[in-house]
């Protein structure tokens, strides 16, 4: 049996604690503006008001700060988050601040040049920020979602994910880029001789989408259904593997021992149970959640005795050792109901109840089989008060046991949490917490 | 379709299957066809809505999974034709998003297959007296998703707040359903009537069919149990 004793409860602790070195990535947490700043600050170990001070000093520079900080904005990946509100409509408003700044550095620097170089600035500064907008840094989510459609080419995206938010901001970054682009032209050279010029240039790109677009769209298409085709491939490969791995095989075994009604049904059972697990339960650690716990505690039984454990779990809780010891205890619970009682169903209901001033765990192992007078345990079961009344006096907790001769077993056992292990509603998140 | 009916069939609620699989169905029906008459039974949505419309039975066992729109669709075109059939859901213990959408669309409880034939009957028979079944699993899921009291309850009016919050008792009869206790057993237990414990039940089976929680449906996208 595994020693729940050294579980180790999992700490609150920053990112700078779990990594050596922090990648440098956009932060997603405690950003003004793109996460930049606090990205830098996590990756160097420095304090972000220091890395934020750099930058701003650096902008009277020529506004090299501004365009030190656009470029670390597009090319820096963002950090995963899994905080899905705080990715969501953000960025516009990102972006809009970051114009603020670039109109202001300009303003400084508009002291010390001529308005020509300003013009020119500004318009690096708009194909700056038009480039920052399409390739979507700006809001994680976004970014994500395109590149996870459209790798490997970043533009294929806007072919891909047509959402409105996803062209409204292409369309805007390249009316940007252009317009900035366009400006440069026209300040670098004359306007009226480059007006032919971008009069022909306009229409050579004309052509070559007339050109090229029916081959760009068919090239998107065969992209789309290769991705398909791939993620298609992949799931057959796993749910053969599964299959091939796990179901055939019991199947094989069921086969054999057809004669064993007691096998078959242990096989049988554990297959679904594997199954199951498989098909609709995201993977949790039976060390580190109470549910968890409770249910690989009750698929042991259930395997080695050929009996059925209806668990139900109320609430969940984070395993520390008290919670450790419920568990132990109620294995044993389960252990004596499928060896003495007789029947083939035991019933296990865990409760966590939240929200109430003392949260307790309360457990109930319950059979119909042949029960037993309680003043007359027989020599066996001692596993009754070692295992069970008093492993959870130990922690602190109660077990009590209700039974008479052919009027089934229950085994009651509550266990008081810890503050450490406040236990939490099932699964669905409490906004007014977060 | 054969129609078999045991010799006393008058009082027995007539009970219709409908399951795409039939080597269940057939197993259902040799299970229970010695206990309560079975009066058809289908593998499709369109053919179940005409036999319940022509066997006009008391009690429709109905699969949660099947193609073309499953027990939901079944549930709407018994309401829309305004049979009296009542249902009771069968499942192999699948999403409780499913599970949850059966209820909610109407049926008046829950079971697994894995049930066996004696405790089928009488969920039957209790579904056709009007009362509620509720496994293990789905009080358990009751439980976890009314338990957590949720600030936006606050401003609800009276009568929305009691559909959306469980009464003590109701909170205890739901705790020992989770406990793989019998009605008579939760009866004896809290010391009150077997009548009473049924109408708690029906009581939380119409919350959870008009309760406007949040939780449920997110509850039980969440976690596939049941």
């Amino acid at each position: 049996m595994r020693d729940y004793d050294q579980v180790i409860m999992p700490t609150v602790a920053s990112p700078d604690a779990l990594l050596d070195q922090p990648r440098l990535l956009l932060a997603p947490r405690g950003r003004l503006l793109g996460g930049v700043s606090a990205g830098i600050a996590t990756h160097i170990a420095v304090p972000t008001w220091a890395v934020r001070v750099a930058f701003a000093v650096l902008v009277p520079l020529q506004g090299v700060g501004v365009l030190l900080y656009a470029v670390f904005w597009v090319i820096l990946p963002a950090a995963p988050c899994s905080d899905q509100r705080r990715r969501r409509g953000r960025g516009i408003g990102h972006v809009l601040v970051f114009g603020v700044m670039v109109a202001v550095t300009i303003s400084i620097l508009s002291l010390w040049h001529s308005s020509t170089q300003i013009l020119v600035l500004g318009c690096l500064g708009g194909v700056v920020i038009g480039g920052a907008l399409t390739f979507q840094q700006a809001d994680a989510s976004m970014r994500e979602q395109s590149i996870s459609v459209a790798s490997p080419l970043p533009w294929s995206g806007v072919g891909l994910a047509r959402t409105p938010t996803t062209l409204l901001r292409w369309a805007c970054g390249g009316g940007l880029v252009l317009a900035g682009l366009a400006g440069l032209l026209i300040v670098a050279g004359e306007l009226t001789a480059l007006r032919s010029g971008l009069i022909f240039t306009a229409a050579m790109l004309i052509g070559v989408v007339v050109v090229l677009g029916p081959w760009l769209a068919r090239v998107l298409g065969s992209l789309r259904q290769e991705r398909y085709e791939r993620i298609r491939s992949q799931e057959r490969a796993e749910v053969a593997a599964v299959v091939h791995d796990k179901m055939m095989h019991t199947l094989a075994l069921i086969q054999r021992r057809a004669g064993d009604a007691r096998e078959v049904s242990r096989l049988a059972r554990g297959q679904e149970r594997e199954l199951r697990t498989w098909l609709y339960k995201p993977a949790s650690a039976p060390d580190q959640q109470l549910s968890a716990a409770m249910e690989a505690a009750a698929a042991e039984v259930e395997d080695s005795y050929a009996v059925t454990v209806d668990v139900v779990v109320v609430g969940d809780a984070v395993l520390d050792p008290a919670l450790a010891a419920l568990v132990a205890a109620t294995r044993e619970a389960l252990l004596n109901a499928a060896k003495h009682a007789g029947v083939a169903n035991i019933s296990l209901y865990v409760e966590a109840e939240p929200a109430i001033e003392h949260p307790v765990v309360s457990v109930f192992v319950r059979d119909r089989g042949s029960g037993f007078a309680l003043d007359a345990i027989p020599p066996d079961r001692h596993g009754v008060h070692d295992s069970i009344m008093a492993r959870m006096r130990r922690h602190s907790g109660q077990a009590e046991l209700r039974t008479a001769p052919e009027e089934g077993t229950e085994v009651r056992l509550r266990m008081p949490l810890s503050t450490s292990g406040q236990p939490y509603g099932g699964g669905h998140d409490d906004p007014a917490t977060r | 379709m054969t129609i078999q009916q045991p010799a006393d069939s008058q009082d027995l609620p007539r009970v219709f299957l409908v399951d795409d699989h039939t080597m269940f169905r057939a197993g259902v029906r040799a299970e229970i066809g010695a206990l309560l008459p079975v009066v058809g039974e289908a593998s499709t949505v369109a053919e179940a809505v005409v036999g319940i419309e022509r066997t006009r039975p008391d009690v429709v066992l109905l699969d949660v999974h099947m193609p073309d729109g499953g027990g939901p669709a079944v549930l709407t075109a018994i309401r829309e034709r305004g049979l009296s059939a009542r249902v009771l859901a069968l499942s192999v213990s699948d999403a409780a998003a499913d599970v949850i959408g059966l209820i909610r669309a109407g049926a008046r409880g829950y079971v697994t297959k894995t049930i066996s034939a004696p405790e089928l009957a009488a969920a039957v028979r209790r579904v056709a007296g009007g009362d509620a079944v509720f496994s293990p699993r789905l009080a358990g899921f009751v439980l976890d998703a009314f338990t957590q009291s949720d600030p936006r309850l606050l401003g609800q009016d009276r009568g929305e707040r009691e559909l959306n919050v469980l009464t003590t008792r109701e909170r205890e009869v739901m705790r020992l359903l989770a406990r793989g206790y019998a009605y008579k057993e939760i009866a004896s237990e809290l010391f009150i009537s077997i009548k009473t414990v049924e109408s708690h039940a029906s009581a939380v089976l119409r919350k959870l069919q008009l309760s406007s929680r949040y939780e449920l449906s997110a509850w039980a996208m969440d976690r596939h149990i049941i």
